[in-house]
């Protein structure tokens, strides 16, 4: 798009690439905010039809307007600041959460080379990010001077610090296997990974653990069900967001699903070939690959309500139990075969 | 022209977080202050070809030890009239810190401006076509391989130390024993009886 600025358009090569990011951004991050409100309506829906209800079904045909009505309701109401809060960080922290979710879509790749930004670091500025995002819960539940959001800040940090710790570790097994940190070349790795002829990490026996590990950290990082310990609205009503209102709630609201079908992606794109169909065979490349991702996208997003209507609310102790003493050594001892293999088959033992 | 725009914007907000870091009279404002100045750090260092280093200072210094730096501050109940009134006590202390700092400032740029020293060949020539994460790589695995084992070694010293510290095996309670909650079933932990009227039921 740099190009077509620069030669079309006929402005200087740093102007160009200016305005090429700045739309580059843009049609990212609008279509997301739609994909956002369908995907709220999508979960709801889905949530029902297993709870044996109807589920939004009255504003617009089959309620498909639900998400907008809700958007434009919440626009409309006052923004309440309690008067203890701390203002400035009160307000800060939804902006926080709403920005981080959406800055890591710079390095998804949609399709073969499309891609904001083509870093080499693009996995490791995912993690970055996500460790960001942490603070945008601590924050609100601190600066809302009110203990049922500081005890849920309190549980947020403790659960997304110790679950980054196994995604690091599940990362690292596909970066050994891949070989670089650029998403773009962990989605061409894994083309014809199986017998030449199958797509995706996830179907190779030494990293499917690893997926089943990510998929479930996944759940907990974004704070879903069975792991959203943070908003169980038995002990602590609403959690961080119990003091929010109005717009201020809408973006934890937004970023909370940016959050859910980023996740979606990195899944489908970390271990289940991302843009790539899943065989290996000419005719389904007839397909543009960002359709594949999208179908991706949308069963892991399936997955995630599906695992919400179904599985109770683990315990706290549980939870932390989960991820230290199973899924942190489960990840350690993978990282050791994967490296182990790649070790013998690329290189060779020495004699 | 962008770069330069951006590393004034980086350097800029990193000295003057680093300045409410320690102005700031609430202690979690001074942790939110350091965590702006690390993360325009992390920002200078992409500026300066570093992609790796600045992620990883992101990740662990932003992503965690700055989350439990928060934590402790958080939870601390700080009395602030306490803390006003110890600083006539150290000022002398903080007065000699602060000479000294000034002093090694001025004898730097004094050095800086007299000439570097001469280094001789560099030990790690950075060549432009290699990413950063394989040229740290292929360092630390081949010279420095030794010390950089013996640092995980320490770390490892030290990690072992502290969980000895905070051991401690308790007697008095009745831990949780997760395999056999996992494994307990319905019919072991109920019976279905039918007894005869007045005799009730054997427990």
């Amino acid at each position: 798009m740099t190009a077509f600025f620069q030669n079309t358009i006929g402005l200087p090569f740093g102007w160009a690439w200016f305005v090429a990011t700045i739309v580059g951004i843009l049609v990212i991050a609008l279509p997301l905010m739609l994909a956002v409100a369908m995907i709220i309506y999508a979960d709801r829906k889905i949530w029902a039809a297993m709870a044996l209800r109807r589920g939004p079904n009255v504003v617009g045909p089959l309620g498909l307007l639900q998400s907008f009505a809700d958007g434009l309701k919440v626009f409309l109401q006052e923004t309440i600041i309690p008067s203890g809060a701390n203002k400035t960080l009160f307000l800060i922290a939804p902006i926080i959460t709403f920005t981080v979710a959406l800055i890591v879509w710079a390095v998804v790749p949609w399709q073969a080379g499309v891609v904001l930004s083509n870093i080499n670091v693009g996995l490791l500025y995912i993690l970055a990010a996500s460790s960001l995002g942490v603070y945008g819960i601590i924050l609100a539940g601190w600066s809302s001077n009110s203990k049922y959001p500081f005890y849920s800040a309190i549980r947020a940090a403790a659960q997304m610090v110790s679950y980054e710790v196994s995604i690091g570790f599940v990362l690292i097994a596909v970066v050994l296997w891949a070989g670089t940190f650029n998403l773009g070349g962990i989605v061409e790795g894994q083309k014809a990974h199986i017998f030449g002829l199958i797509n995706g990490y996830g179907f190779n026996p030494l990293l499917f653990p690893m997926a089943v590990v990510f998929f479930i950290s996944s759940l907990a990082e974004t704070q879903r069900a069975p792991f959203d310990l943070t908003e169980a609205e038995s002990e602590l009503v609403a959690g961080y967001q119990t003091e929010y209102s109005s717009m201020s709630f809408a973006l934890y609201w937004l970023g909370e699903y940016a959050n859910v079908l980023l996740m979606c992606a990195l899944n489908a794109t970390l271990f289940w070939g991302g843009y790539l169909p899943p065989i290996d065979w000419a005719p389904l490349y007839l397909v543009p690959g960002i359709l594949w991702l999208f179908a991706k996208i949308l069963f892991f997003f399936f997955v995630f309500s599906w695992v919400k209507a179904t599985v109770p609310r683990y315990r706290y102790d549980q939870l932390m139990r989960l991820g230290w003493k199973i899924f942190l050594p489960l990840s350690l001892i993978f990282v050791f075969l994967v490296s182990g293999y790649l070790m013998w088959a690329r290189v060779g033992f020495p004699a | 022209m962008i770069q330069l725009i951006a590393f004034y914007l980086f350097a800029t907000i990193v000295c003057l977080s680093g300045a409410f870091t320690i102005i700031s009279r609430n202690p979690v404002h001074s942790v939110l202050w350091l965590i702006l100045a690390f993360f325009n750090a992390a920002g200078l260092m992409v500026l300066a070809g570093a992609e790796f280093i600045a992620m990883l200072l992101v990740i662990v210094y932003v992503g965690a030890v700055a989350v439990l730096f928060l934590f402790v501050v958080m939870m601390l109940n700080i009395d602030f009239a306490e803390l006003r009134a110890g600083v006539m006590r150290y000022a002398a202390v903080g007065l000699a810190l602060a000479v000294a700092l000034v002093a090694e400032i001025v004898i730097a740029i004094g050095a800086y401006s007299a000439g570097g020293l001469a280094l001789g060949r560099r030990i790690a020539p950075i060549e432009a076509d290699v990413p950063n994460i394989e040229a740290i790589g292929r360092l630390l695995y081949t010279r420095y391989l030794f010390i950089f084992e013996g640092a995980g070694l320490v770390l490892l010293v030290a990690m072992i130390g502290a969980i000895v510290l905070t051991w401690r095996q308790r007697s008095d309670v009745r831990p949780q024993n997760i395999n056999r909650q996992i494994n307990r079933r319905a019919k072991d932990a109920t019976r279905n009886m039918n007894p005869p009227v007045g005799q009730g039921v054997e427990l």
